[in-house]
């Protein structure tokens, strides 16, 4: 009799697995990504605030040279685990546009925890125009706007080398293992040492790819912990609710079966 | 297969149909059932925070809600008008004549009794939302040019209340005084509002 | 009692007072209290129901983000990520409402297969079954629109892509697919006038869904034995019977639903629609949602554009004359042995196609989908017409609560005489 409904379930599931597409679709062309085990995997996994702290100072030191981060204020940084006062400190590092004043005219001044994060460029051509015609991407959702997400950005970020013999790679290109075409606009960004941690931490290339991909993961999903707290709640309370609602039902059609 | 719409069933059988048999356990199905839908109306209440919370002031909002004013450019008897958290907010450089009018009042004749001092961090600046306690119109009084009412402070055009030059409602159907918003003197000429 | 009221029966004077001058009550309790129904419906027959749910769902969800949400090229993708990150439980709003969509497909697609095994399109269930039709049509257009909201890039090509299937008409595609667009390419005319009929829509799927329950409330409800209930004993009343057995489908319905909000929100979704709508660069694999997979493999099957567009919209349009189609008597196909596995098939096609759609157009996958597009096809316009005729089916049961016997034949009369035997 429910023979027809197990069939569907298992078919069900065969096509949801699929259609998922991000991990197996990119799994044809791609090379396989290290797995690399970060603090905010599996289905409890959170932050790790001090990795995600180390990598605000990763990016800000480096990739904000060439990458905004637009969607992002800095206020969210107390999120981080900052104090209202280091959020502060760390806006007024840099100067925002704001105006008109009285005058009409634009004018410069520090930046305060309600301002986005500073963009480098001021438009997309200024962008392209400073980097060879190349755009590089707002960083805001990049987690989650790559196949592969953070092992992806983590294996892009320690993916450089030199060509293996037989490629050639064109002019201001340059060859990264695991990016799609294996030719990149980017020029290594990680170097040994190039950032002092404050908590001592040695600024190894790993270790600040896996600072940053932290930092950006939690960028791009800051409800991340909030969400999987509160579906645990709810996943127990239908549980126990399924429980209940089956009972009664069982109660109910005793006397028909 | 046209005569299903002859044959269907007029009448339904019901539980009591099924007579005895359903008695027994008929308590246990009752607590049962009582719980369970306690449980259901528990989570569709739980289910209509997070809609009703959405329409709450975002973080965004929150996060602008404080406004600095430099003070330097104003000039005793000018006032300005600024935007804090959308709404006008009244600053006021007030004259020794309109600080010393504002508290020779007095306090038994006011409808919303408060003293000038209390209205006040310092007496010549006079920091308060532009917003007539009535009916939320905007009262006039800013501009040079604007009427000021009987009371030399503002005056609402909507329904004619009268503040006076420490914006306290002295005529008119308004109930209480020009609210002060929360602020604070980060140097000699700056406020933060909010 | 005055003249022209109507005669209520229930006992509470308020509940009286209104319904002698609007009978709602009469009505809820004939339609949803004791409407008969029959007994023996499997879980499969959950899904109708959980698919109001969704709608209802989808239509709170959506009203919610509506206040939140800007339509303009230049807002819409930011306002979307206030939504996420600003708005009070905002991407518990937005995540609930974009799975909700594929929770929807589920839920309709398992609806309509559930229609299809056990013949519920055929007589005199056919306008239910077209109304039903409608719905899911509109469905497809609903969500195809709201994909387009957020302005990523697989939102702007999505409308790019399926917006320029009409310039396959030949002589005014090209002007029809200047009137959709409101210009000369997708850009804020088409965001505006998407994001008013996103908003349109559902109301107008709430009014046909109407429509459909009105004119299952006529026919009666199908069961799994495709045979109409001979009377009482072969009915319960709808509640509490169904509405208990509603809800246990129901909470293990927001239990998976819950899993995929909470701890996978995005699996279903692309992540290049994390990445702001571009006009001049096309993502390498454009792919729809996996709930249009299966047409869009159809589409790509067929190595001519107007052929291929007329073979995506026929695979729908052709279930509106299923019923005519299918010409055997016998409903349910746990009595129809060769139909039956032509149907698992036909699933197994379904499947094929929804495979292949988010595989690359090329090699082995087109002569996949191509061979599973002419089975698609087949499976309605040959196979179900001539097993009508030549199909022998199995014995039908005497009625609901008289199941066959082994070896069947019909039961002796006195069997309908004794409705209190166990099921």
């Amino acid at each position: 009799m429910r023979r027809p409904l197990l069939t569907l379930a298992a078919a069900l599931g065969a096509a949801l697995l699929a259609a998922a597409p991000a991990p197996l679709r990119a799994a044809e062309e791609a090379i396989a990504l290290p797995n690399t085990r970060f603090s905010f995997e599996g289905l409890f996994g959170t932050f790790d605030r001090a990795s995600a702290q180390r990598g605000l100072q990763v990016y800000m030191e480096v990739c904000a040279n060439c990458h905004s981060l637009r969607q992002l204020y800095y206020r969210n940084l107390t999120a981080l685990g900052l104090s209202d006062a280091e959020v502060r400190a760390i806006a007024a590092t840099v100067q925002v546009q704001d105006g008109p004043n009285d005058e009409g005219q634009m004018f410069e001044r520090p930046g305060r925890p309600s301002d986005r994060f500073r963009s480098p460029f001021p438009n997309e051509k200024a962008a392209r125009a400073a980097n060879n015609g190349a755009l590089p991407p707002d960083l805001s959702v990049i987690v989650k706007a790559r196949e592969g997400g953070a092992d992806y950005i983590y294996a892009l970020l320690t993916g450089y080398s030199d060509p293996p013999p037989g490629v050639e790679v064109m002019q201001g290109m340059h060859y990264n293992r695991y990016f799609p075409g294996h030719q990149i606009a980017m020029a290594p960004p990680l170097n040994a040492g190039q950032v002092s941690f404050h908590d001592g931490t040695q600024a190894t290339v790993e270790q600040m790819a896996r600072d940053v991909t932290t930092f950006l993961a939690w960028a791009a999903e800051p409800e991340l912990e909030e969400r999987r707290a509160l579906g645990v709640k709810i996943v127990l309370f239908l549980t126990v609710l399924g429980g209940l609602v089956y009972a009664v039902k069982r109660k109910i059609w005793a006397d028909v079966h | 297969m046209a005569e299903t719409l002859a044959t269907h069933p007029g009448t339904p059988l019901g539980p009591e149909a099924h007579g005895a048999a359903a008695e027994h356990g008929e308590k246990r199905r009752d607590f049962l059932t009582l719980v369970t839908g306690a449980f259901a109306v528990v989570g569709a209440g739980a289910i209509a925070w997070p809609f009703i919370h959405s329409l709450n002031p975002s973080r965004d909002v929150l996060a602008l809600s404080t406004t600095e004013v430099d003070l330097a450019p104003i000039q005793v008897g000018q006032a300005v008008t600024v935007v804090w958290r959308g709404k006008p907010v009244f600053v006021r450089h007030r004259t020794p004549q309109e600080i010393a009018a504002a508290r020779e009042v007095n306090l038994a004749e006011l409808r919303d009794p408060q003293p000038d001092e209390r209205r006040v961090i310092k007496p010549e600046w006079l920091v308060m939302v532009g917003v007539c306690t009535h009916l939320g119109c905007v009262p006039l009084g800013q501009k040079p040019t604007d009427p000021k009412g009987e009371y030399g402070g503002w005056f609402c055009p909507c329904h004619g209340s009268h503040y006076d030059t420490s914006g306290r409602i002295r005529k008119g159907p308004a109930p209480a005084n020009l609210a002060v918003p929360p602020y604070a003197f980060i140097s000699d000429t700056q406020i933060r509002i909010g | 009692m005055a003249s022209g009221l109507h005669q209520s029966d229930f006992r509470n004077p308020v509940v009286r007072w209104i319904d002698a001058r609007l009978p709602v009550f009469t009505l809820l309790q004939k339609e949803y209290g004791t409407f008969p129904t029959p007994r023996n419906f499997n879980y499969l027959w959950n899904f109708g129901a959980l698919a109001m749910v969704n709608l209802l769902i989808m239509i709170a969800t959506g009203v919610f983000l509506a206040m939140h949400y800007t339509p303009h090229v230049n807002h819409a993708f930011d306002s979307v990520e206030r939504i996420m990150r600003d708005v009070n439980y905002g991407w518990l709003l937005r995540y609930v409402h974009a799975n909700g969509a594929s929770m929807f497909f589920i839920v309709v697609y398992v609806h309509i297969w559930r229609g299809l095994y056990y013949g519920s399109y055929k007589a005199p269930r056919e306008l239910l079954w077209m109304l039903g039709v409608v719905i899911f049509l509109l469905m497809m257009a609903t969500a195809f629109m709201g994909y387009v909201l957020p302005w990523g890039q697989m939102s702007f090509w999505g409308a790019t892509v399926i917006t320029n299937l009409f310039s396959a008409i030949p002589l005014v595609g090209d002007s029809i697919v200047t009137w959709l667009w409101g210009g000369f390419s997708v850009d804020n005319p088409t965001l505006n006038r998407f994001f008013s009929l996103h908003y349109l829509l559902p109301f107008v799927i709430v009014g046909v869904v109407f429509l459909h329950v009105a004119a299952l409330h006529v026919t009666g409800s199908n069961n799994p034995l495709g045979i109409d209930p001979k009377g009482p004993q072969d009915t319960v009343p709808f509640h509490p019977y169904y509405t208990a057995k509603d809800s246990v489908g129901l909470v293990a319905y927001l239990a998976v639903f819950a899993i995929l909000v909470f701890f996978f929100p995005n699996m279903l979704g692309h992540p290049d629609n994390y990445t702001p709508a571009n006009p001049l660069v096309t993502p390498p694999h454009i792919v729809p949602e996996w709930y249009f997979l299966p047409y869009y493999a159809i589409l790509r099957a067929v190595p001519n554009k107007l052929g291929g567009v007329v073979l995506m919209f026929g695979s729908i349009l052709i279930l509106f004359v299923l019923p005519w189609l299918d010409t055997s008597p016998v409903r349910s196909m746990r009595f129809r042995p060769l139909a039956r596995i032509a149907l698992f098939l036909w699933t197994v096609a379904f499947f094929v196609l929804l495979y292949c759609g988010a595989k690359p157009p090329e090699g082995i996958y087109v002569w996949l989908a191509r061979f599973a597009t002419a089975y698609y096809f087949a499976y309605f316009l040959v196979i179900l017409p001539l097993l009508g005729r030549f199909e022998r089916t199995l014995p039908l049961p005497e009625s609901i609560s008289r199941p066959v016997l082994r070896g069947g034949g019909p039961l002796p009369a006195v069997a309908a005489a004794k409705p209190m035997e166990k099921a």
